[in-house]
């Protein structure tokens, strides 16, 4: 258990994603030199020539049965507007048709009071690791698949075949109110490999969660770890991170125009398909979502400056704990920040981090997110964005509830993509839907109902209606409630 | 709470220099002394950095400064019984790193990681800031990490801020996860082996003194050190998780009678009524429910309210927040608190847990942890349930005196929150 007084040791060698904590794995020395990239050469086929930037792997996602179900009586927070005291919340078939002071209950609705109770939007998480590094993770488990710490550059990997659908981590981020997810490669490498957003249900393959038409992401990293990780054979420095960056996008920018121009006229045979610089070159293109584990402010803006040089965005700096400083140049360059409330000084990169992080970003006008980094954390998001507003308001930098709840969940859509479909309460979109027992910035209130596209995945109140993983039948004991 | 930053302003003036102690009277207060039931309208007066009184009808003398805490809520200052604040301040910086002694083959029995804490530690202002007061710091690492001590935090020395060293002598069971994991019953046969050569070391120093022995299985000073735990002087403080590790531990303690107090504790719940019987404290978390080690399939957030109401005396400590807790987010306890009580713990057992429990437990109760005439003044005023994320320690007072210093962070926060003209442009 790395959480007791023994723990710190231990911690600082396992090290996360991010943040030399829990997924970094960092070999001292790495393996032998990789080439930066794979090439997947084309050879005759029996079938169509293998194109770049299909969907080789695509969702099967569908979702689960569901009744048409008002919530009444209910706080609502809708994440767009202003809650509304004794409100009601009404969806069909998996999309929400109504949000209201009143609504009228259809006839064939399950019909809920909510008396005391908060309806928000499913939780989002911008960084997860879940189901990549899975659990238990004791030596020789082999749960941990999240970095390929193999290469700085390691583009040509898709988290999405690191997963373990069966990871009991997953029912409980759903008990903690959590729809959505974006599993992230670690941040050894300069350049991780592709993201994957999932939806939290059950399923035996990671094609059955992953969120249908959600884009791809692309994890980058900046800073001690990947330096620190490929400190024998390169980059060992920050100006090397860069270097490596800046090659890598070099290389894409080579492949985009070979691929566009052969699309374009079909003219001889195809370019030979390298993945690496298929997810590369589909960055350069706006299709895929960059994710930038970034730590300290200068970093932020020399990061900012390199997707200006090489013509892509900066979807969402992840980890940011210096965000603030640079909060108006996030402001300015429409990036929106991922942040803890307050994880700090694991490292030296961490160590001006400050709870007032996440009030200060949004007073600038950022979108302000709370990621969790960590399969605990993750279930008490709400918690954590409650610690960051009482700290706004503590240091007299306010934000209301109402904003809070977007740090949480459509900002969070934004960052990944999918705020049209989910992330907010509004008439149209996917009902991922969360009742609590009380406000969910209060410690003492839990989700007590998790809808997921109109389907009821998670009841607290009844044990048919929590998920059990594979892993977890006979190994785990049933958790009876004991006290509720 | 805007009353609070220009207050840290302030404080750049005055930190450092603690005004002189003083009678001052907290009154109209909701005040939850621990010891006893709540007082409404309570009065706790101090004097001289000690309370002199606790109650709803306490004469306050003409000469006192009053503090009004109408509507707010005063309780003991809070207390972290596992930590290693002033033991790690950047945890990838090694120079920066205390708590780990390099002991021989996993024995640092003689460890007391206190002789090299840092009272300047920028981590201290965050968490007494926050109503902490009080910390157990521990050792980590091996099979048995080293002591431990209760830690007061006040501005001085490592000596000033003592509280009492050592308390426990802090140990691990259980199969360790690293490459060479070792099977938990040879870590049984390690610790009895250890245990009766520090016997035999009592029995027959004369002849250890003169080379007349069979080697031993520890170094002299390790040998000394456990002695402690064998005359029943300093109790054993045992991470364990697996309910089977909880009770081979449970077992060897009775074979050895030494005291023993679990942390961690995952499966704790399981033998929560033998705990209870034998009276063995427990600190363990109420965030943790992740079985992320088959040692901990049974881990689950019920289980400090599970061991409260089997009657174990339990501590909460953080679990949670992947190593922080220990040092840069000490503070967080209350939240963990917070937790427990969300997953059954009773309110009142779930502050206790956090104060006068663990003085308890480490033998500093006669000082701190609960507010009564006699104890140490450490006294927090919280603008509300001091459980909660959305209340904030208005007053912390550790032996009588305000606490009026800025953490770093604060400092950070107030230079960010109005750019400094140097820094207007990008």
């Amino acid at each position: 258990m790395r959480h007791s007084v023994i723990a710190v040791a231990a911690a600082l060698l396992s090290g996360a994603c991010a943040s030399g904590r829990a997924q970094e794995a960092t070999p001292a020395t790495p393996a032998a030199p990789a080439r930066a990239t794979d090439t997947v050469k084309v050879g005759p086929m029996l079938g169509a020539v293998s194109t770049p930037n299909a969907d080789p792997f695509p969702s099967t996602y569908r979702p689960f049965a569901s009744r048409a179900t008002l919530i009444r009586n209910v706080t609502v927070m809708t994440a767009t507007g202003p809650m509304i005291r004794n409100g009601s919340v009404l969806f069909r078939d998996g999309k929400i048709v109504e949000v209201g002071a009143s609504v009228a209950a259809p006839g064939d609705a399950v019909v809920i009071d909510g008396a005391g109770k908060y309806v928000t939007p499913g939780i989002i998480d911008t960084h997860s690791h879940i189901g990549a590094g899975g659990v238990p993770n004791d030596n020789g488990a082999q749960t941990n698949d999240v970095n390929e710490a193999t290469a700085p550059v390691t583009a040509h990997v898709w988290v999405e075949h690191s997963v373990w659908p069966q990871d009991p981590q997953f029912p409980r981020t759903l008990a903690g109110g959590v729809t959505t997810i974006q599993v992230l490669p670690g941040s050894a490498n300069l350049i991780g490999g592709r993201s994957a957003t999932l939806k939290v249900v059950p399923s035996r393959t990671v094609q059955g969660m992953k969120f249908p038409g959600a884009k791809y992401g692309l994890k980058m990293a900046c800073g001690e770890n990947p330096k620190r990780v490929y400190a024998q054979r390169g980059p060992s420095t920050r100006m090397g991170n860069v270097a490596g960056y800046r090659a890598a996008w070099i290389q894409a920018e080579g492949y985009r125009r070979r691929w566009d121009k052969w699309n374009a006229d079909k003219k001889g045979d195809p370019p030979v398909r390298d993945l690496g610089l298929e997810t590369l070159a589909d960055v350069l293109r706006g299709n895929i979502l960059v994710h930038n584990h970034c730590y300290r402010a200068d970093e932020m803006a020399q990061m900012i400056d390199i997707a200006k040089e090489f013509g892509y965005k900066i979807r969402s700096f992840h980890h940011g704990v210096e965000a603030y400083k640079v909060a108006d140049l996030l402001a300015q360059n429409d990036i929106s920040a991922s942040v803890w409330a307050d994880w700090g000084a694991f490292k030296l990169e961490a160590a001006d981090g400050v709870r007032g992080n996440a009030a200060l970003l949004n007073r600038a006008g950022v979108r302000t997110i709370i990621h969790s980094d960590d399969a605990s954390g993750e279930q008490r998001l709400n918690q954590e964005a409650a610690k960051a507003m009482a700290e706004g308001n503590r240091i007299g930098v306010p934000v209301t509830e109402d904003e809070a709840i977007k740090w949480v969940t459509i900002n969070a859509a934004w960052a990944l993509g999918i705020d049209d479909r989910t992330g907010s309460l509004q008439a149209g979109k996917n009902a991922d839907v969360v009742l609590w027992s009380g406000d969910p910035f209060s410690v003492y209130s839990r989700p007590e109902k998790v809808w997921i596209d109109g389907a009821m995945m998670f009841d607290r109140l009844d044990p048919s209606q929590q998920w059990r993983t594979d892993f977890e039948l006979g190994f785990v004991p049933i958790n009876r409630g004991g006290i509720q | 709470m805007r009353a609070r930053l220009p207050f840290v302003m302030a404080l750049l003036v005055t930190s450092g220099t603690l005004a002189h102690a003083q009678t001052i009277a907290i009154t109209g207060g909701r005040v939850y002394p621990v010891s006893g039931p709540m007082i409404e309208n309570g009065t706790v007066l101090m004097r001289d950095g000690s309370i002199v009184a606790v109650g709803s009808n306490v004469a306050v003398p003409a000469d006192a400064q009053r503090i009004d805490a109408t509507g707010k809520v005063v309780t003991p200052g809070l207390v972290n019984a596992a930590t290693q604040l002033t033991l790690v301040e950047i945890g990838a910086v090694a120079s920066t790193r205390e708590g780990q002694a390099r002991g021989k083959e996993g024995i640092a029995a003689a460890y007391r990681p206190w002789e090299g804490l840092n009272p300047t530690s920028v981590l201290i202002s965050p968490a007494r800031n926050a109503g902490v007061t009080t910390v157990l710091i521990a050792p980590s690492g091996g099979l048995i990490a080293g002591q431990a001590a209760m830690l007061h935090l006040v501005a001085g020395t490592a000596t000033d801020m003592l509280l009492k060293a050592p308390v426990a002598m802090v140990g691990a069971l259980g199969p360790a996860r690293g490459p060479n994991g070792t099977p938990r019953a040879e870590t049984i046969m390690r610790l009895r082996e250890i245990l009766d050569d520090a016997r035999v070391f009592r029995t027959r120093r004369a002849d250890f003194e003169r080379a007349q022995t069979r080697a031993l299985a520890a170094g002299r000073l390790d040998l000394e050190a456990l002695l402690q735990v064998l005359d029943g002087r300093i109790p054993m403080l045992i991470e364990a998780d697996k309910a089977s590790d909880i009770d081979a531990a449970m077992k060897l303690a009775r074979e050895y009678n030494f005291k023993l107090i679990i942390v961690g504790g995952a499966e704790a719940w399981q033998v929560a009524d033998k705990l209870a019987a034998a009276r063995i404290p427990v600190l363990t978390g109420a965030m943790n429910n992740i079985p992320e080690s088959f040692v901990a399939l049974g881990q689950r957030q019920e289980n400090a309210a599970l061991l409260s109401k089997a009657g174990v005396q339990v501590s909460v400590v953080g679990n949670a927040g992947g190593g922080d807790e220990e040092a840069f987010n000490v503070r967080n306890v209350r939240f963990e608190a917070g937790n427990a009580v969300a997953y059954g713990m009773e309110w009142n057992a779930a502050l206790r847990s956090i104060t006068l429990t663990p003085a308890e437990t480490f033998g500093v109760a006669d000082r701190v942890g609960s507010l009564s005439a006699g104890k140490v003044a450490d006294v927090v005023i919280w603008s509300g349930d001091p459980l909660e994320f959305a209340s904030q320690p208005e007053h912390v007072f550790v032996r009588g005196q305000e606490i009026r210093q800025p953490s770093r962070q604060d400092l950070l926060e107030e230079r960010y929150k109005t750019l400094p003209p140097n820094y207007r442009k990008p």
